[in-house]
């Protein structure tokens, strides 16, 4: 046994390996992408980026059903990708154990919504577990494993930003001897007929009511006695949290937050003068506790559903007294982020800025063009939505008589991941939309990982390379151009040109992520001579410039130290002061 | 040994997570229970990016709380103005004074301000500025920004310098040690009190 100090992403990848876990598939999303990150370099198992977290799911059922522990992983929003094979794999159950790690955003540093995962272990009705930290994060793996081949049930292992991205000690155990089980052969049980799937409804009842009696003794869930009036229902890292605002009280940490004991609760319940439920998100135990007739005298009135809570907001929240601190200083400028310098969005936006087109966004880097400079982009939905979402206002500006070719702006990974499909619909159904693809060989605003165009695998090893421009040939879009995004003029002809042609246009830019590839060329500095002031070049929205006021009219200073060399800048320079000779 | 605080503030890209890596690595190897708290995904791109550290005999929330930072780094003076708060009242900031923009200023429609410098001494007990990129810059390695701190920062942090070694040995590739010793050498002893 030794000691490490792991994330709780790092943490779950340990433990998915001590349990004896052989498959393990994920789409990448933060706060989630560590996992696969680390799994991918481990031996002697199957470890793979899955074209999205619906793909992911299934290879891990697949898995399962060949006879190895198997987990796929993802984002709280990939579930929703992933809800369809969730619900029914929720029926047939399992062979060997099958876990869904998904990751939730309070807060959301890195997401769309906020939506509360547990809902869908209610819906699906199978197991939540929710890890405290890191060594908690790496030992519940092999308990959902254990917990899935003792109840024949796929387990959902949640975790948060705070428990998936923040370290803690972790204390590593062995791997553990796991015998692998024969290929599912049962077919009343694994083809979900409707015939076999109303008889294993019954099952999925019947296995609900004996986790609710097993949630009763199971060690996830820990009376931790104290001292005080107020007692503590508290889940993930709200039970730190807890801890930290009140180390003394009395505490039922509840590491399985569905289905949840009923016993113990209402134990709980009886033994202190007032009951507090914590819990970052929805009030879901709170709801359900409400639902059995107990008083919760501090829910959701006093921990707020939106964004994270803090050891602050509950002492707060129950009437304490927080620590005395100052206000935070006043009027200071933000810093949103914004695209790298040398990044290939930035010559894109740049033009469509200019054009003052309507753009139908997606997830991913090029999101950011909705910030100023650009303010570039009109609709984000989510993974995808950016093709079909053009292709539907498309057809309702024709129906309304307007003459207006709406844009579709999505990255290589996101345009597997579920663009295509938008891209066969448009196709299909006659649109009239230019769809650019941004392809920098990277998934990357996760952090820079592989798919099937990128011509490697996970773990970097060579595989088939997708070529997405002969996709999009083989899809049936008639016109499908390759773009320079660091050649303007150009970017801006093409663009005209295709804005102008009927139908569905594909635009494929194929310039790699600088952060990813660490793509650098000679910065540029500015003649301060020539230089006239006319603010053009910071059009291009990059950090690596600034305007220094003073003389007639001021002039712009390159930040060598930052500027990457990329030239957008100086194709926007009338006066041709941006040098890097 | 009660529970120690330290925010480490900066722009995504300068090396905030391997100095709290570091930090945190350390304390680990020193015995005691430690938390380190970051940001992934979209903030990391130019965006702000805070790291949190806590450790001690035992740690709960990886989250440091307002009033509660016994150390505040700062990695640049706009993003280490806007954590002062999180300070305890008898609380050391030691940060960087090379400022790097906002996309805000890039494009003209706001102005850095001017009195950074002033606003961090008004708010702050203990205040250590010097510019650690020009200690990068002559070491060799701008990016370095972030070990340069790190030496600077040692004399308030707890921690046996032997140890804080032994954690740059484990956490930095075998190829860039010698360059993130020298960098961390070279910040020990920086900003003294103005």
């Amino acid at each position: 046994m030794t000691k490490a100090i792991l994330s709780g992403n790092e943490a779950i990848a340990r433990g998915f390996l001590e349990a004896g876990g052989k498959v393990a598939a994920a789409y990448p999303g933060t706060p989630s992408t560590e996992v696969l990150e680390v799994l991918s370099q481990a031996k002697g198992i199957h470890a793979e980026w899955s074209t999205n977290e619906k793909v992911a799911l299934e290879v891990a059922i697949g898995g399962s059903l060949s006879g190895v522990r198997s987990m796929a992983c993802m984002k709280h929003v990939g579930v929703n990708v992933a809800a369809d094979p969730l619900m029914t794999v929720a029926y047939t159950g399992v062979n060997a154990g099958l876990v869904l790690m998904v990751a939730d955003d309070p807060g959301m540093f890195s997401s769309q919504n906020e939506q509360d995962t547990r809902h869908y272990a209610r819906m699906a009705k199978v197991p939540c577990l929710e890890p405290v930290d890191s060594d908690e994060a790496r030992s519940y793996v092999r308990a959902a494993f254990e917990l899935s081949e003792a109840f024949d049930t796929p387990v959902i292992l949640r975790t948060t930003t705070r428990i998936s991205h923040c370290k803690s000690v972790v204390e590593t155990a062995e791997p553990a001897a796991v015998k692998d089980k024969d290929l599912a052969n049962d077919v009343p049980k694994y083809v979900m007929l409707p015939a076999n799937a109303k008889k294993r409804h019954l099952v999925v009842e019947e296995r609900l009511a004996k986790l609710r009696d097993h949630a009763e003794t199971a060690a996830f869930n820990e009376i931790r006695p104290g001292k005080g009036d107020i007692g503590f229902i508290a889940n993930g890292i709200a039970y730190q949290y807890v801890r930290e605002a009140f180390p003394d009280a009395p505490v039922l940490k509840l590491g399985m937050t569905y289905p949840l004991p009923e016993k113990k609760l209402r134990a709980f319940a009886a033994s202190v003068a007032k009951l507090a439920v914590v819990e970052e998100l929805d009030g879901f135990v709170e709801e359900q506790l409400k639902a059995l007739g107990l008083t919760v005298h501090f829910g959701k009135a006093a921990f707020p559903p939106c964004g994270e809570l803090t050891a602050r907001t509950i002492r707060e929240g129950v009437g304490g007294t927080a620590v005395v601190c100052k206000l935070p200083v006043g009027g200071l400028i933000v810093r949103p982020p914004t695209f790298c310098p040398g990044c290939s969005h930035r010559g894109l936006y740049t033009i469509i800025a200019k054009l003052k087109l309507y753009v139908s966004g997606d997830i991913g880097c090029y999101t950011l063009g909705a910030l100023p400079p650009f303010s570039s982009m009109h609709t984000c939905i989510c993974m995808g939505a950016s093709i079909s979402g053009a292709h539907g206002m498309s057809r309702g500006l024709a129906l309304k008589g307007v003459k207006q070719k709406p844009v579709a702006v999505i990255g290589d990974s996101t345009f597997l991941h579920s663009g295509i499909t938008g891209l066969i619909d448009m196709v299909y159904n006659g649109g009239d939309a230019l769809v650019v693809i941004m392809n920098n060989d990277t998934t990357g605003m996760t952090g820079g990982q592989e798919h099937a165009g990128t011509g490697r695998s996970a773990s970097g090893a060579a595989a088939p390379k997708l070529d997405i421009g002969k996709l999009c040939q083989a899809i049936g879009a008639q016109r499908v151009r390759e773009i320079d995004a660091y050649n303007l003029k150009e970017l801006e002809q093409i663009m005209k040109e295709e804005l102008a042609a009927p139908g569905t246009a594909v635009l494929i830019s194929n310039q790699p992520c600088v952060l990813r590839y660490k793509v650098s060329k000679k910065p540029y500095h500015v003649d301060t001579t020539t230089c006239t002031g006319c603010k053009m070049c910071l059009k291009s929205g990059c950090i690596a410039l600034s305007f220094v006021p003073g003389g007639k009219k001021g002039h712009v200073e390159v930040d060598a130290l930052l500027c990457n060399g990329c030239s957008v800048c100086s194709q926007l320079c009338a006066t041709k002061s941006m040098i890097n000779t | 040994m009660k529970v120690f605080n330290i925010l480490i503030a900066g722009v995504g890209g300068q090396g905030v997570l391997l100095t709290s890596k570091i930090i945190a690595e350390a304390a680990l190897l020193q015995g005691l229970d430690v938390k380190q708290s970051e940001v992934h995904g979209m903030a990391q791109r130019g965006g702000s990016v805070l790291s949190q550290v806590r450790f001690g005999d035992k740690v709960f929330s990886p989250i440091v709380a307002e009033g509660e930072a016994d150390l505040l780094i700062g990695f640049e003076p706009l993003e280490t103005a806007r954590y002062l708060h999180f300070l305890r009242e008898d609380g050391t900031v030691i940060y960087n004074t090379r400022s790097i923009g906002t996309i805000g200023v890039s494009i003209g429609k706001e102005t850095y301000p001017q009195d950074i410098h002033e606003t961090i001494q008004k708010n702050a007990y203990a205040v250590h500025p010097f510019d650690a990129t020009h200690v990068a810059v002559e070491v060799g390695e701008k990016r370095a920004v972030n070990l340069v701190l790190l030496g600077a920062a040692i004399r308030f942090l707890p921690l046996d310098p032997s140890v804080v070694d032994n954690a740059i040995t484990n956490s930095v590739p075998k190829k860039l040690l010698e360059l993130n010793r020298k960098a961390f050498q070279a910040g020990v002893g920086q900003a003294s009190i103005r």
